[in-house]
């Protein structure tokens, strides 16, 4: 058992090891430099420039921690999914429905400041909670697959939702009007000690959902029940429990996080809605997050934060001549590998056994 | 009833990669193994026949969009081999492999259309795909104009593969043994099917229908591969899948069905009841109609039944 929880740790960190061999053998193949990649990502992480070409300057890291914010709640919506056995491969939509009820609230409503923004996010939280809700339910009262119907409703949130935003005037067609004052996330005070970045009080909601996510799932019987649902559906509901109400739950919940992060992008990011052509890939970045994370609270936060500084180091990356696709490349092959699970602990076993022949054996005997 | 018929060879063009990448789905599906990277596949084989139409032009006119299409389809192939290998051999859940070459496709496509055209997206190419007229069948009234003057020739490869996969699934030995691993893959291992190999070949041959599907679609829809030139069509086929049940000819229709829901939106404004409404609706309406389906055939089990169940050779 101390074997399988290590393995729980180890592959997904040879996982991420490998996918960043993979990134740097396409750049090289591509004729680039990888060295670039590397020094972008410090860049980004440390506002510190190792080429010596520029002084240390904090905006990288503000924006590197406002990429992060939505990726860790798409995260968590999709681990909190698995965690009762279920993919929820549509935080992406649940996420544009949830921008689209922050915006209709942040731009419909009359409120003083911090309540303003408070009605903003709980609107959104719901709104991402009905979205989740309809997989959800399909899954619970018809057993349809939640997968191609949480895909199918991504495309749907991304046409209703760019129609939808519209209604509100807009004049270019791809943004609303500015949110009043009351209703933004943005923070001067967190911009300035960051050199201007874009980080804002968006972290509040970050860090209360992480150990919303921790407390439930760790600490209650609730999360108990959905963790037993996503063990053994079957031996769950000879236990007494309430299967179906239990899926419908936590795709209610998951929907929230996603929801909860549009409010956050648009809110705090941005200080607008957003008319988008296609998806921005939260989505499919909570995917990522959640397997590295290993669907727990805190490994969500470090893999969600992985994740943001890919994504904040691609303009930088971009600047001097790696496409900025590379990110997406090194987080595709991490899912990959993840998915390979079985030909990492293959590889594991055969290096530990050729290495430390004593200890490898040793271990394999054991389980 | 004329914009009807003036609406049939659109519809057709929009229903040919559905029907394509769909069947692809449908051998992968019926092997037992789900394959919801189509999509990504589709952007692979758009991306490769875009940039070879594009680099070939020059030399080979006329040509160049038919080779494009033909290595479409070994790179839709190629592709499919990183499927096939996590989900036979290491046992990978069917649908984050399927994920995660969706996202890799992305990336992928759009980072070598910077490396090679330095730009977001391909080099626009001059001509796709010729739309072909047949003399003498398109004089027949009505079906003339709707099947026959200028249409792209390549939703009369789509029916052919209908045919030829239907055959291929129904009528033969091999398809016999296809069918079997996705029902009952311990069955099927007991009788002396190799259940590995025949995966194999219904994930590549999946890759290889997807590939030419991003292909067709690219040559026939757009002028040049972007990020956002599948726009989810591939998923639209596992959609068509569900819908046609799992049966080629059952495929066949739930496609042109998402063809014309397509074409709808290009002709909303010439029919009164329709004019009203937004573009967005139809945007959106296959979706909701594939979620439709899927509510519909839920309770009968009519996909195969071990597909997306990881094949454990000791389980009975």
């Amino acid at each position: 058992m101390k074997r399988r929880e290590q393995r729980r740790i180890v592959v997904p960190l040879v996982a991420v090891l490998l996918g960043f061999l993979v990134g740097a053998l396409v750049i090289i193949v591509t004729g680039r430099s990888p060295a670039v990649l590397f020094i972008s990502l410090i860049r980004t992480l440390t506002g510190l420039d190792l080429s010596g070409a520029s002084d240390f300057n904090p905006r990288y890291v503000g924006e590197f921690i406002v990429q992060a914010l939505p990726i860790i709640l798409t995260g968590l919506s999709v681990a909190f999914a698995f965690r009762t056995g279920l993919f929820n491969i549509g935080a992406e939509g649940q996420l544009m429905i949830g921008s689209l009820a922050a915006v209709t609230v942040a731009l419909l409503v009359k409120a003083p400041p911090l309540v303003h923004p408070l009605l903003c996010l709980l609107a959104a939280m719901a709104a991402g909670a009905l979205w989740g809700l309809i997989p959800g339910y399909l899954k619970a009262r018809f057993n349809v697959h939640e997968v191609v119907v949480s895909i199918m409703m991504n495309y749907t949130a991304l046409h209703f939702v760019n129609w939808a935003l519209l209604q509100f005037g807009s004049v270019d067609r791809v943004k609303t009007p500015d949110f009043p004052p009351t209703a933004t996330l943005k923070s001067a005070f967190l911009s300035s000690i960051t050199n201007g970045s874009r980080l804002n009080w968006g972290i509040i909601p970050v860090v209360l959902a992480l150990l919303f996510f921790w407390f439930i799932i760790e600490k209650t019987t609730f999360g108990y029940r959905l963790r037993a649902v996503g063990f053994n559906k079957e031996g769950a509901r000879y236990a007494g429990m309430r299967v179906e109400l239990n899926i419908m739950l936590s795709m209610m919940i998951a929907g929230a996080f996603a929801g909860l992060a549009g409010a956050v992008i648009t809110l705090g990011t941005f200080n607008f809605g957003r008319v988008l052509p296609a998806f921005e890939g939260y989505g499919m970045d909570g995917i990522a997050v959640a397997l590295v994370g290993a669907n727990h609270a805190g490994g969500v936060l470090f893999s969600g934060l992985l994740f943001g500084l890919l994504k904040a180091a691609q303009p930088l990356m971009q600047s001097q001549g790696i496409p900025r696709e590379i990110s997406q490349i090194i987080q595709a092959s991490i899912v990959l590998f993840i998915a390979m699970r079985l030909g990492i602990e293959m590889l594991l076993s055969f290096i530990s056994s050729n290495i430390g022949s004593k200890g490898g054996s040793k271990g394999r005997a054991r389980s | 009833m004329k914009v009807f018929i003036e609406m049939f060879p659109i519809a057709l063009m929009f229903g040919a990669p559905i029907v394509i990448a769909a069947l692809g789905g449908l051998l992968s599906e019926r092997s037992g193994i789900v394959n919801v990277a189509l999509e990504g596949i589709m952007m692979v084989g758009g991306f490769t026949a875009a940039s070879v139409t594009v680099l070939l032009e020059p030399v080979l006119p006329g040509w160049a969009p038919w080779i494009g299409l033909l290595c479409a389809l070994l790179a839709g192939m190629v592709y499919s081999l990183l499927h096939a290998l996590s989900s036979v051999n290491f046992k990978a859940d069917q649908v984050v492999s399927g994920t995660a070459l969706n996202i890799l496709a992305g990336g992928f496509t759009v980072y070598l259309c910077q490396i090679i055209f330095k730009q977001q997206r391909t080099r626009a190419f001059s001509t796709g795909l010729a739309k072909i007229t047949i003399p003498g069948l398109s004089n027949i009234p009505i079906i003339g104009p709707m099947l026959f003057d200028h249409v792209y020739p390549t939703f009369f490869v789509a029916l052919a593969l209908v045919v030829l996969v239907w055959f291929v699934v129904y009528k033969t030995a091999f398809g016999l043994r296809l069918r079997s691993c996705g029902e009952h893959p311990q069955a099927a291992a007991s009788m002396g099917i190799n259940v590995y190999r025949m995966r194999y070949l219904a994930v590549l041959a999946s890759g290889l229908l997807a590939g030419l599907a991003g292909g067709v679609m690219v040559l026939t829809q757009d002028i040049q591969y972007t990020v956002t030139s599948i726009h989810g069509t591939g998923f639209i086929a596992l959609g068509s899948l569900i819908f046609g049940k799992w049966n080629p000819w059952g495929v066949l229709g739930a496609s042109l069905f998402f063809g014309f829901s397509q074409a709808l939106s290009l002709y909303a404004r010439d029919i009164p009841l329709m004019s009203g409404l937004p573009l967005e609706f139809f945007h959106l309406l296959p979706y909701v109609l594939t979620i439709g389906a899927l509510v519909l055939f839920s309770n009968k089990s009519v996909g195969p039944r071990a597909a997306g169940e990881i094949y454990d050779p000791g389980k009975r």
